[in-house]
């Protein structure tokens, strides 16, 4: 287990818990989870299903409360910047806002002029090739396309870190690939801590300058993996033999670990 | 194709040959209404085969022409059976007879009550000559179909306004939610126009417009309070989320993600609202007013003149598809993401 980061941190957790109280009694559903994300690191957490790992991204990004522990996210010199912007699963882009729109919504939300987030907005379309789709509306676009809108959406906003939930899980596997390549060439340019929720094992591998492997129910910390595979990674970097390496090296203990996540399942 | 063809054919024929049957043994006028019902089955067979053989770009003409072709059909059949004594011209008087019904009500004017449908808006030059705009005014307010236009836009507004913002406090609000919806599910069930005599009693001028307007604004309340709570419960919580990461604040998150994302729901309230506001004005018309499409329409029935009943029927519809219309013109301008 490797929480020691070279870099100054960007997100810390220390001994974070989630309790909810359900109607059949109190629910932990993360425990112990210490993990510390250093300032333009890329880390990947995977898991069996219904581990947690919303619910940890929804703590980072301060949508849910914790019920023990603390967490942090260290502000950068720029005190106007947003600490964190999630893309969600679900893509979660609004249907009655036009995708230029949507993109510009946080900009928006923290009174940017509207010719200044139009600008910025466009230029981030354009270099997800979506200029010309910026007037048109969320149905009138591809699953793919959405989450592209979803990601710019949050790349715009330009904050401290990218928070990102199974953004790639609803697609198809071609669109995957592809967007995977994207994200990496994207990360590349900006170098964003990233805090990336997967349940594919491949996926974190490609992506993460660490992977992070959580237990089911309650979630906790397994274990953290460092990736040293070279940069800049592409389609390509899934032939290297180190990635098959670290790939059968984590799944022994993620196989493991969902099922038995299976057989807790009622 | 030809298959098609002769199934046409011999259909339309058992058609035309079971009337001409009938008509020779003179027994058609007693078989009427059987030979009727066999005739539409019969009819809709044959536009069923004469659907298969439209091509695919003449599909949007063929059904235009079924949608519409078909009610000409029943009033042409309507008004040749009141004219050959088929059906009773008391109760469905021909079709002409009500257009020219509709046509008499809206040129006449009743010196007797002082109104016109209308408010005879020919008039309008000669009374702007004479007395400006109040001679207009008393023109256009001798109006029955203004009268009603009136009190159903004023209840309208009156009620969806204030409906829809305690509906969406209640839709974010779990504690005024539950406080609230109890009551109001109750009151829902309540027929309106039972209320009317209570409403009354609250106005120093029972038998003014007050009343009236009041009764359609607390119909059209309920309904849109209940359509609005339920159209900001549906909105996925993940664009609630999404709304509070990107930085929106309350009122934002209620401008940017709350309203339009109850906007579907709550144009569905309004368009159940406007036929419950429709069916409320009438009843309060035929029981209390002495102006109005439905007091007319009521009038008609108590001198029984039934054309012009008919004629009033008539121009409670039109308003009807005109408000219609003019909702669906609203929708498309406040939610443009709907096509
Ligand atoms: N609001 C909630 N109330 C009660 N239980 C919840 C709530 N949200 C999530 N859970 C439970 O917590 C566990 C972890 O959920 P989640 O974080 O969504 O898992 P993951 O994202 O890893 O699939 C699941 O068992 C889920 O049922
Ligand atoms: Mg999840």
């Amino acid at each position: 287990m490797d929480d020691t980061v070279a870099t100054p941190w960007k997100i810390r957790a220390q001994s974070v818990g989630k309790v909810y109280d359900t109607a059949a009694g109190p629910f932990t559903a993360v425990e112990d989870f210490d993990l510390t994300v250093g300032d333009g690191e890329f880390v990947a957490i995977v898991g069996p299903s219904g581990c947690g790992k919303s619910t940890v991204l929804r703590m980072v990004a301060g949508l849910e409360d914790v019920s023990s522990g603390r967490i942090e996210i260290a502000r950068g010199s720029d005190p106007g910047k947003p600490t964190n912007s999630v893309v969600f699963q679900e893509y979660a882009i609004f249907p009655w806002k036009t995708v230029i729109e949507n993109v510009a919504f946080g900009l928006q939300m923290r009174g940017i002029s509207r010719a200044e987030r139009l600008d910025v907005a466009r230029h981030w379309l354009d270099r997800v090739g979506l200029a010309k789709f910026a007037e048109y509306y969320p149905h009138q676009i591809s699953g793919g396309m959405k989450q592209r809108v979803s990601i710019v959406r949050a790349l715009a906003n330009d904050p401290e870190v990218l928070l990102m939930d199974e953004p790639l899980g609803a697609l198809d596997a071609q669109t995957r690939v592809v967007l995977q390549e994207e994200l990496l060439r994207i990360w590349e340019e900006t170098r964003k801590t990233v805090l990336y929720i997967t349940h594919s094992l491949e996926e974190a591998v490609l992506l993460g300058d660490r992977v992070v492997l959580m237990s089911a129910q309650p979630g906790r910390i397994l274990d953290i993996y460092q990736i040293d595979l070279p940069r800049p990674r592409s389609f390509e970097t899934t032939n290297l033999p180190a990635f098959a390496d670290y790939r059968a090296r984590i799944w022994d203990k993620l196989s493991a670990e969902v099922t038995r996540a299976m057989e807790m399942q009622p | 194709m030809s298959d098609n063809r002769r199934a046409i054919l011999s259909l339309a024929g058992a058609l035309v040959l079971l009337h001409l049957v009938l008509a020779l043994f003179g027994l058609w006028r007693d078989w009427a209404w059987p030979a009727i019902g066999v005739s539409f089955i019969l009819l809709v067979l044959v536009c069923e085969r004469l659907g298969r053989m439209v091509p695919a770009r003449w599909r949007a003409t063929y059904e235009r022409a079924l949608a519409l072709g078909f009610p000409l059909l029943v009033l042409i059949l309507w008004q040749l059976g009141a004219r050959f004594g088929l059906i009773n011209p008391l109760w469905f008087p021909p079709p002409s007879e009500i257009a020219r019904a509709l046509w008499e009500v809206s040129v006449n004017y009743d010196r007797f009550s002082g109104t016109s449908l209308l408010g005879r808006p020919w008039l309008i030059p000669s009374a702007w000559a004479e007395g400006g705009l109040p001679a207009v005014g008393a023109l256009l307010s001798e109006s029955h179909l203004l009268a009603t236009v009136g009190r159903v836009l004023a209840g309208f507004l009156l009620g969806a306004i204030p409906g829809i913002l305690v509906g969406v406090v209640m839709g974010v609000n779990q504690t005024v939610r539950l406080m609230l919806d109890t009551s109001l599910s109750a009151i829902y069930v309540l027929p309106k126009i039972a209320i009317f005599p209570i409403v009354m009693l609250m106005f120093a001028n029972p038998f003014g417009e007050g009343p009236k307007i009041v009764v359609v604004a607390l119909a059209v309340f309920i309904l849109m309070a209940i359509n609005a709570m339920a159209g900001v419960r549906q909105i996925d919580p993940v664009y609630l989320m999404a709304g509070r990461n990107y930085g929106a604040g309350p009122w934002q998150l209620l401008r940017h993600v709350i309203l339009p994302g109850a906007l579907p729901v709550i144009f569905a309230g309004l368009r159940i609202a406007l036929g419950t506001a429709m069916i409320v004005i009438i009843s309060v018309e035929f029981l209390r007013a002495k102006q109005g499409v439905g007091y007319m329409t009521y009038y008609y029935w108590e001198v029984l003149v039934p054309e012009k009943m008919y004629a009033g029927l008539v121009v409670v519809m039109a308003m009807g598809v005109a408000f219609t219309a003019l909702l669906y013109w609203l929708q498309r301008r406040l939610m443009p993401w709907r096509r």
